[in-house]
């Protein structure tokens, strides 16, 4: 499996490390041309208004939007996951794929960022929690029906999966605890 | 490492880097502050003046006013980091008061202590610090910067003292990986950095926290040369606000550093942008003019 990791800003090198660490080959994505060469595809933390503006003057989000569509498999953390969400507040576009809401720095600024433990869903093997790296990070307000929780911060779902989508509010890719790229893989089909 | 370990300092690095990759611009008021996230920034530096004209006016020049502050945080949702002084501690106290998401304890602005920069490990808010070469890096992040920029020459329009820094930082690293484990002591010594530090590096070929660029960016090519050379992000500073058209000069060097492996997408973005702001000519800068003499 081809796994891209969109490489237009922020800690997309991290992505592609945890995903070689998990046992597959990774490339990073910045072009159409490249986007049309992958099978799966990470969207990495970052500034989520930076890379949508770099998107839309890419000249290729509406043919990412598509593929997501049709189903290509995909990781969202952080940043990513405002991307694909239904709402988001403050209000901002989005692909509108994934059906929860999000808050924006709903934690607070960066004197708010921290570590704490994410208690995972019983399709996790290993330890009942992972480390949960926040940054300045989004907060799930809504879960649709067709969204799977497989993660909490506390009370609140931090990791979600629906179809082919998997996205956290976190940042496992910057942990040594790569079992999010693995379910990851596993979703996308990928694993041998 | 036990900094390393930290999950505060953990924190802190995270945050540098989901930065990579992208720009911070230097911003004085909200509606720059507006063109610049519109553009494509990171983040921005909120601060009093831009480079070129603390350069030009002289005087002391001091942590951005809060209100200041106050306005360019409420008008965007981007990350808001503003300038301390050089051991300024109660600036670096009351800029983490008031949320600031990265402190820059910066040489541009008029140095409090000569001899003490600040110990930036109890502070909850990260630190980006300035450095001209591997040793002022390695002390800095011994003081507890979550972030190592270069000095560069800021306000100067002029390139070149970023790029010294930048390869002066990456012929250390790799001088550091060659070297027998028996040479090492000696090299930090040589480096004027912690040991531990310099072991690090030793062993994994590179700065433990993000390295970025900063100081003289005026054009795309200035920060597609920045990536070239390693750096994993660009600051930039009068280079935007100091030109004819700053939203597209801004937008243009953002697509630089996400493209700057394709010399014919940053020569097509490169077009028309106006005039780039007029840059000093280094050579002629007085030892006393030199912004990055400042600090050690």
């Amino acid at each position: 499996m081809r796994c891209g990791v969109l490489a237009l800003q922020g800690d997309w090198a991290a992505h592609i490390g945890a995903l070689e660490r998990a046992g597959a080959a990774a490339r990073p994505v910045r072009t159409a041309t490249e986007l049309e060469e992958i099978d799966a595809l990470v969207l990495p933390g970052g500034e989520s208004t930076v890379v949508l503006r770099l998107l839309e003057r890419e000249g290729w989000m509406e043919r990412l939007v598509e593929r997501l569509r049709n189903g290509l498999p995909v990781l969202a953390t952080c940043a990513g996951i405002i991307l694909l969400a239904r709402d988001v507040t403050p209000e901002q576009p989005s692909f509108g794929l994934l059906d929860i809401g999000v808050r924006r720095n709903a934690y607070g600024r960066q004197v708010s960022s921290t570590i704490v433990p994410v208690r995972l869903s019983e399709a996790f093997a290993g330890p009942a929690e992972m480390e949960g790296v926040f940054i300045r990070a989004p907060r799930i307000e809504r879960v649709g029906p067709g969204v799977e929780v497989l993660g909490w911060r506390g009370d609140d779902p931090a990791l979600v999966r629906q179809g082919a989508i998997v996205a956290a509010t976190f940042h496992p890719e910057i942990t040594g605890d790569d079992r999010v790229h693995r379910y990851f893989l596993d979703v996308a089909g990928g694993t041998p | 490492m036990m900094q390393f370990d930290d999950p505060k300092f953990r924190v802190k690095v995270g945050l540098a880097e989901m930065l990579k990759g992208g720009v911070i611009m230097d911003v004085t008021t909200a509606e720059q502050a507006k063109i610049a996230e519109d553009a494509g920034a990171a983040a921005v530096m909120a601060l009093e003046r831009v480079p070129a004209d603390i350069r030009a006016e002289g005087g002391v020049a001091r942590m951005s006013p809060v209100e200041k502050i106050r306005e360019i945080q409420e008008a965007v949702s981007i990350p808001v980091m503003a300038k301390c002084r050089i051991g300024h501690v109660a600036e670096a106290k009351i800029l983490e008061a008031l949320k600031v998401d990265f402190i820059d304890e910066s040489e541009v602005l008029t140095p409090a202590d000569e001899e003490n920069h600040v110990n930036k490990h109890p502070f909850t808010v990260p630190f980006v610090c300035g450095c001209r070469n591997l040793g002022e890096a390695l002390r800095r992040i011994g003081e507890g910067a979550a972030l190592i920029r270069t000095k560069g020459e800021a306000g100067s329009g002029n390139i070149v003292e970023a790029v010294r820094h930048l390869r002066t930082v990456q012929r250390q690293i790799k001088t550091l990986t060659i070297l027998d484990e028996h040479e090492l002591m000696a090299e930090a010594k040589q480096l004027q950095a912690p040991f531990e530090l310099v072991r690090w590096v030793a062993e994994h070929g590179k700065l433990p926290v993000p390295n970025f660029a900063a100081g003289g960016v005026a054009t795309p090519a200035d920060a597609m040369l920045c990536m070239m050379l390693g750096a994993e992000s660009v600051f930039v500073g009068s280079g935007i606000f100091k030109s004819s058209d700053p939203a597209k000069r801004a937008s243009a060097i953002v697509g630089a550093v996400t493209h700057w492996q394709d010399p014919a997408k940053v020569a097509e973005l490169s077009v028309g942008l106006g005039e780039a702001m007029s840059g000093l000519d280094i050579a002629k800068l007085t030892p006393e003019e030199m912004l990055s003499r400042r600090g050690w």
